[in-house]
């Protein structure tokens, strides 16, 4: 067809047109096509009203629905396997996606990769993936979130708000994500009280609702009075706590009405950003980004509204830094650092800016947390 | 579809699954029709997403690929007279092994590599469910349960491998082996977009169906899943029947596994676990434990795969509607075989039991 | 480990006991009540997803969650019916229609539940019998639900009617030799649909346990295979309901061992500890079956029997 570089609306609807497929389209995306618009296409591994990190991705999917042009085409739990890579396939050849967002994680190599290579006219935008210049293909971008800053924003309430210092966090794996989120969580809440320490329980898995119960009902019986996580769906931990009467800091989206007495706060994405950039770019036949990055500053991701149970004091603590956050003055994680093994593992006068690369490999839990990796 | 030649009306029993599949669809437009959905227009998107153009054929193909392997996994210790259905830790298993044997060989020839890889996923697989005809053999444990909790601690196992001792150290987020190179992946086969595990699930079926159909140690295998004391009285070796059985049958879900890392994956990760092992144990009951029938029945699974992605994008409809497709489908073809060989069937001519595992109680007695 | 961490991990596992044993145990004793009278349903697992998601519907439009458990049952007797009655069709294969019904449980559950995943509905409440202790431990594992005591009994009257009552002695003549049972009169299909019906909805009160009470929502993951697992115990507690009742109790237990260690700080090797209730079934099936008692005490006209 033609290059990338060339691949304006004009010359896509051409193709599009051109293509004898066009019959076969349902009448909406023809509509859409015809009205100068695009299709863009996600791609969900769970069920999208999961009340965690597909529910906020779908959140993202249905505000991109209102903008005008705009055609969404949706397919949830699609497993990271052949399946994705078929599913990719079909957006772009049947359905004439413009670009789809697929948007976990096991994802990217090799699916989008591979796929990203058959279709080089083709966009594919995937979430949490590192693109790199020379390495991965011009028509995939990567974008994420820096919602480190919103768990240590979470850590600072959490621990102005606990009576026993004692934080629970259930994870899935210990892979560098998790790992800095539960490190930020941390440091958040040791910013305030020295003394807090953090209880991890890997689980494993994306998605197991009794392992996450039996890990929340431990950490709540060693006296640990916040919770929070990092899995896919935070609806179990969420309510277990809940029904102990403990707090809780929500994770993906927001959990506020899930405990009413408890709900903290949160860290929330806000994929709208990144998403919208996308769409406009190919909608004014701007060159692609490829690698989309941002925090609280690029409204990447939010914090769920402080419960009622928050205190003036704990609100203020935590809006003083999130300021300082907005306006690219604060760093979260700088030397002197010591992991739990007592090992330095960032240097005193070293800091980490959030677009560190170092900080994408993260492999320790910082001092305070109780576990190992 | 089926292939059992002693049967003297096949073409009426071949047309049951037709017929099954028949019924199935219309009790589907219902149930869509009761949801508010018109039925036309589900059915035509279902047929257009599996099988309407070269792209949905080599979807669904490309989906049923590692069904064959991991159906053969359930039907051929079947034939023995067994109930395996823990061939999800087997591909595990395999897939485990097969990225472990590629690490020393990095740069090795890929033939070598790749047959390196495929005799240490089926030993892999094999073993584990070797193990499980072991248990039964010379333990009395049942295979049904000894399979299932096996299959479990394998894929616990391969997560605990592949997160710590083989790790790469390169995958971050998504912890994995170490890949392998671009070079040394299985392509697809000639013309199609459809890598070459599906023509080596094809060979399998094949052989496996002409091995118990046409030589003397099929045979032997009738007999032993027939009746495994009158084989023992006659002085054949029940035990290393059974246990061999339930390793080939292992072997297979270990080859499904190294296909996956070899031809998909490129390494060892837990994405690779998507339940190909369970469809398996579907597969194979539908295929009445016929290696030759578990084609059709895995590219049915494969289609209504391939049919869901469609669905979804066209009709807004949920993931779950080829689930409650498939569970009509599979129960309609399941209680149709009441009618296989019925009013038709010359008695005397009763054809072989082909799964002495699962015969209605009435039969039994 | 000190003292303390030992305690703690010991407290989790009583509380995982009584927290995560009630589906197990409610599957189990439904599959016991199928397989004395011949039958295996295989698709307990569909069933079991079916209930969580029944229940937890109707907890939600009736705002009483034991009408919830009670849909949860009419819906597992459905399945549990239609199981019984295909199952009694000449050369219909029951193991092979479990498993084609366990998808259709499960898809027909995944598609009508889209609309409860968000929506919270009232769940069943617990006797707080640890009320005395200081513990939250010890408090928390002794929140025991009513579900869990009714399970426990259910078992010990399984227990005396299959020995007792003339019900109990049809079953098991149906179960172990249809000859006989009609030679006795028995009206066996009738007794073998009527005992998967029964089954089917015990396993849904088991689901009803899990979205109502532990982990008490509902969502697509809810059941990892509890269902097949429990199916898959009932052969390890040789088709005696008491021992189906150590079976979920020690398989909830084992399953507590993982979180608990990781919660006072032993986290290497999660996946292995995870793994503890399969491993420890597989470890005590192996030690104490042996070649000649494999299947003893397993109904005659079983099709696992050979």
């Amino acid at each position: 067809m033609q290059d990338r570089a060339s691949f304006s609306r004009r010359n896509f609807i051409k193709a599009a047109a051109a293509a004898p497929a066009l019959g076969l389209l349902p009448a909406s995306v023809r509509d859409a096509l015809a009205a100068g618009g695009i299709t863009v296409g996600f791609i969900y591994v769970g069920a999208r009203d999961d009340f965690g990190y597909n529910q906020a991705h779908a959140q993202a999917a249905a505000a991109l629905k209102k903008l005008p042009g705009v055609k969404v085409i949706e397919e949830e739990k699609v497993p990271e396997t052949v399946a994705v890579q078929k599913s990719m396939e079909a957006m772009i050849v049947q359905d004439k996606a413009a670009v789809v967002f697929a948007t976990s994680f096991g994802y990217f190599d090799p699916h989008v990769l591979k796929v990203a290579q058959k279709y080089p006219n083709a966009h594919i935008a995937h979430c949490g993936g590192l693109w790199s210049e020379g390495k991965h293909p011009k028509n995939v971008a990567s974008y994420f979130g820096y919602i480190d800053e919103c768990e240590y924003l979470s850590g600072i309430v959490a621990g102005l708000t606990s009576k026993t210092g004692k934080f629970g966090f259930v994870a899935a794996k210990p892979i560098p994500q998790v790992l800095r989120n539960i490190n930020a969580f941390t440091l958040g809440a040791r910013s305030v009280n020295p003394n807090a320490t953090t209880r991890v329980i890997f689980t494993g898995d994306w998605a197991m609702p009794v392992k996450e119960a039996e890990a929340a009902n431990s950490l709540l019986d060693q006296g640990c009075d916040v919770l929070t996580c990092h899995v896919d769906g935070p609806k179990v931990v969420v309510e277990t706590a809940e029904r102990r009467g403990a707090f809780s800091c929500g994770y993906h989206a927001s959990q506020a009405k899930l405990a009413p007495k408890g709900y903290l706060t949160g860290a929330e994405w806000d994929w709208v950003t990144p998403n919208t950039t996308f769409v406009k770019a190919l909608q004014e036949g701007k060159p692609f980004p490829n690698f989309v990055r941002g925090g609280l500053k690029e409204g990447f991701v939010k914090m769920s509204p402080y419960g009622a149970v928050v205190s003036e004091k704990a609100r203020k603590a935590a809006d003083d830094v999130k300021a300082k956050m907005l306006k690219g003055e604060f760093v979260i994680f700088k030397g002197p650092l010591k992991d739990n093994t007592g090992k330095e593992v960032i240097p005193a006068g070293k800091s980490f800016a959030q677009q560190a690369i170092e900080l994408e490999g993260m492999n320790y839990l910082v001092e305070g947390v109780i576990g190992s990796v | 579809m089926s292939a059992a030649p002693a049967r003297p009306r096949p073409l009426i029993d071949a047309l049951l699954p037709l017929a099954a599949i028949v019924i199935a669809l219309m009790l589907f437009s219902l149930f869509v029709a009761l949801e508010g959905q018109a039925p036309q227009e589900v059915l035509e998107t279902i047929f257009a997403g599996a099988f309407g153009d070269a792209f949905g054929w080599q979807n669904t193909l490309l989906r049923a690929a590692p069904l064959i392997l991991t159906g053969l996994a359930v039907a051929l210790p079947a034939r023995a007279g067994l109930v395996i259905i823990g061939g999800e830790g087997a591909l595990a298993f395999g897939a485990l092994g097969a990225a472990a044997a590629a690490v020393p060989l990095a740069g090795a020839p890929n033939l070598v590599l790749w047959l390196a890889m495929a005799l240490s996923g089926m030993l892999a697989g094999g073993v584990l469910i070797g193990f499980s005809g072991a248990l039964r053999q010379w333990r009395g444990v049942n295979e049904t349960i000894s399979s299932l909790l096996l299959s479990y601690i394998a894929v616990a196992l391969m997560n605990h491998f592949v997160e710590g001792p083989l790790r790469d150290p390169a995958s971050l987020n998504k912890p994995s082996t170490l890949p392998l190179a671009p070079e040394a992946m299985l392509g697809n086969l000639p013309g199609l977009d459809v890598h070459v595990g599906l023509a080596v699930g094809l060979v399998c079926a094949v052989l496996a169906w002409v091995f118990l159909r046409f030589t003397i140690w099929g045979f032997t295998v009738r007999v032993v899943g027939g009746n495994p004391r009158a084989a023992a009285m006659a002085g054949l070796a029940v035990t290393p029947w059974v246990i061999g059985l339930c390793a080939v049958g292992g072997a297979m879900a270990g080859l499904a596994g190294m296909l996956e890392v070899a031809a998909v994956h490129g390494s060892c990760n837990a994405s690779l676990l998507v339940g190909y092992g369970h469809a398996g144990i579907l597969i194979a009951f539908i295929a009445r434990q016929n290696p030759l029938a578990v084609i059709p029945a895995a590219i049915l699974i494969g289609g209504i795969g391939a049919a869901g992605s469609l669905l979804q994008r066209r009709l807004d409809m949920p993931d779950a509607t080829v689930l409650v497709l498939q569970g009509i489908l599979f129960v309609v073809l399941i209680a149709m075989e009441t009618l296989r060989g019925r009013a038709w069937r010359i008695p005397q001519l009763s054809a072989p039991r082909l799964a002495k595992a699962t015969p209605a109680p009435e039969e039994a007695a | 480990m000190t003292i303390d961490a030992i305690t703690a991990v010991l407290l989790a596992m009583l509380g995982g006991a009584i927290r995560v044993s009630t589906p197990f145990l409610f599957v189990s004793l439904g599959e016991t009540i199928t397989e004395k009278a011949g039958r295996i349903n295989l698709g307990l697992e569909g069933t079991l997803v079916m209930g969580a998601m029944s229940a937890y519907a109707a907890s939600l439009y009736s705002g009483s969650p034991w009408l919830g458990v009670l849909a949860a049952a009419c819906a597992g007797a459905v399945f549990g019916l239609l199981h019984g009655l295909l199952a009694s069709l000449r050369r219909v294969n029951d193991i092979a229609l479990g498993i084609a019904l366990m998808l259709l449980g499960t898809g027909l559950a995944f598609y009508w539940g889209k609309a409860y995943i968000q929506p919270q509905a009232p769940t069943l409440r617990a006797f707080h019998l640890g009320a005395w202790s200081d513990s939250p431990a010890l408090r928390s594992a002794l929140d025991i639900n009513p579900l869990f005591i009714a399970g426990l009994l259910l078992a010990f009257v399984l227990h005396w009617a299959f020995a007792n009552t003339r019900v109990g002695l049809t079953l098991r003549l149906v179960g172990d030799s249809e000859a006989a049972a009609r030679a006795a009169g028995a009206a066996v299909i009738p007794t073998r649909v009527a005992a998967t019906v029964i089954g089917g909805a015990l396993a849904g009160v088991g689901g009803a346990f899990l979205s109502l009470f532990y982990p008490g929502s509902w969502n697509e993951g809810l059941s990892n295979g509890q269902g097949i697992m429990a199916v898959a115990l009932v052969i390890f507690a040789r088709w005696q309901p008491r021992r189906c009742v150590l079976a979920a109790l020690m398989f909830g237990a084992a399953g507590a061992i993982g979180p608990a260690l990781q919660s006072v700080g032993i986290s290497s090797g999660y996946y292995l500890f995870n793994a503890a209730p399969y491993a420890l079934t597989l470890l005590l099936m192996a030690l104490t079956c042996s070649r000649d008692t494999s299947l003893k005490g397993a109904p005659g006209e079983l099709s696992l029997n050979r």
